[in-house]
């Protein structure tokens, strides 16, 4: 069981939350403008490192706000935590 | 009793090229390598593992057997790959246990008993055999399962394909290696695939590995959970995601369970191998990793589940659990063929179901890589259905592993 870092409520457990996947995904400016192969990366495509990455979850379980995490694919450390909105942290994918 | 031999296929020394390269010694890796060899007279084949033959997902998955998917192309496949386990052992000349004792599906709600019932139709109009149950039904076939109403989950029904079952997968893996390896196929272990060798516009040539450059004018992935990994050292972008994928095994118990059990509702599936442990599968964990071990909240969760539809599990010990790391791709079917790459083919995206299509993806792998192109049975599977839409989704039949 993961023991993940919620920036509003700190360590909670888990079960508490809800996985989002990659972190730092933009909906498209203009969706109309883009070809198929392009609509297709956008919804589809997504990194799958195996070291550390980017990745969203929410606290259902408790403030129900998203936030962003650096974990290790590979040991599943966590690196840090860091609210929705923020810059994607230096080294992460 | 006969006496098994030193080894099975000799420890290959890589040669300097060969016509194919198959990245990944699993069941479907082994599969492909036998077929190219056995069904188009190609054996200048190696198979390159990071791992020991038949270490990875192949020594993870329950071992489940079916065919009765919902969707055509799906059917086509999978299918054909029940055919060929139908004939497998007697075409292989080796034992894998293969035992047709049933798989059977619960139904839980109504919402299923319909969705099923269409199932079922559309299996029988695809010619595979399938039958609707209801609960005393369900009760005849598997008497250990609790059928009360008084249940978080009651039991309302099931799907019944008699077919399905089991087979021993060490014994597949083993089965398809000694096979390719008396066809003249190299099985090269212990060789990591570190980058790919390229020509001047662009095209795969060879793999760099832990064990030298070895050339080809082929160079096939079939490397599951890690696919995603090797796909990037070639510059290609796949719609996939690694999980982990747990199952567990209880201590020995005589005979309890006569088939597969599958309910998807409550995320449970079990069989008892012959040897007596009860094999159990869970579903998923969220979170992408490669670390073949999941957390320990989801065990609990379908151990919940399994205690409730079979009460005397509550007795069984646990033995043993672990992990495999699943490709899991967004309509929950296989991506298979060429990859934009000249002198690249991919075999990916089996997620949570491969063990069951391992002869059929091996074979129809085969026959794209020998005629460049996607074999009918494959075209629908292709990389290019994530921008044409042309999804094959599967997650009705496949809302939990499968």
């Amino acid at each position: 069981m993961l023991l993940l870092p919620c920036p509003w409520c700190g360590p909670r457990e888990e079960t508490e939350f809800q996985y989002g996947g990659q972190a730092h995904l933009a909906y498209p400016p203009d969706p109309g403008a883009l070809t198929d192969a392009e609509w297709a990366d956008f919804l589809f495509m997504r990194e799958n490192p195996k070291g550390e990455w980017a990745e969203r979850w929410m606290h259902s379980a408790g403030c129900r706000r998203w936030f962003n995490v650096v974990r290790s694919t590979v040991d599943h450390v966590i690196s840090a935590s860091y609210p929705m909105g923020s810059p994607p942290l230096e080294g992460s994918a | 009793m006969t006496e098994a031999p030193d080894r099975y296929w000799r420890a290959a020394e890589p040669k300097a090229a060969y016509e194919v390269i198959i990245v990944g010694a699993g069941g479907h890796g082994l599969a492909t390598a036998y077929y190219l060899a056995k069904n188009h007279g190609i054996t200048d084949v190696c198979v390159v593992e990071k791992g020991w033959l038949g270490g990875g997902n192949m020594a993870r998955n329950t071992t489940i057997i079916r065919s009765n998917y919902l969707q055509d192309e799906s059917a086509a496949i999978y299918e054909h790959s029940l055919k060929l386990w139908e004939g497998l052992e007697e075409a292989l000349g080796f034992d894998m246990q293969f035992s047709q004792r049933g798989v059977l599906h619960l139904i839980h709600d109504l919402g299923t008993r319909r969705s099923s019932a269409r199932t079922v139709n559309a299996n029988r109009l695809n010619g595979i055999d399938a039958e609707l149950l209801d609960a005393q039904q369900v009760k005849d076939v598997c008497p250990i399962i609790n059928i009360s109403p008084d249940v978080r989950h009651p039991v309302i029904g099931g799907t019944l394909q008699r077919r399905g079952g089991t087979a021993r997968h060490d014994k597949v893996a083993w089965g398809f290696a000694t096979a390719a390896d008396r066809l003249g196929v190299d099985i090269v272990e212990h060789a990591e695939v570190t980058g790919f060798t390229r020509d001047a516009s662009g095209g795969v040539t060879g793999v760099a590995t832990s064990r030298g450059t070895i050339r080809a004018k082929t160079v096939a992935l079939v490397a599951a959970g890690h696919s995603s990994v090797l796909a990037s050292m070639a510059g290609l972008r796949l719609p996939i995601q690694s999980h982990p994928l747990q199952a567990l095994v209880s201590a020995l118990y005589q005979p309890v369970l006569p088939c597969v059990v599958m309910s998807n509702a409550v995320h449970v599936y079990v069989s008892q191998a012959d040897k007596g442990e009860l094999v159990m599968g869970a579903g998923i964990d969220a979170y992408n990793s490669y670390a073949q071990r999941g957390s320990f909240h989801v065990i609990e969760h379908q151990m919940a589940a399994a205690v409730e539809l079979f009460p005397m599990f509550a007795h069984a010990q646990l033995l043993r659990t672990w992990g495999g790391i699943v490709d899991v791709s967004p309509d929950a079917s296989p991506i298979i063929g060429p990859t934009g790459i000249p002198g690249l083919f991919i075999n990916c995206g089996w997620g949570t179901g491969g063990f069951k299509a391992t002869p059929a993806s091996g074979w129809v792998f085969a026959e794209t890589i020998a005629r460049k192109e996607a074999s009918e049975l494959a075209k629908p599977y292709a990389l290019a259905r994530f921008s044409s839409g042309a999804l094959i989704d599967e997650h009705g039949a496949a809302a939990v592993a499968h």
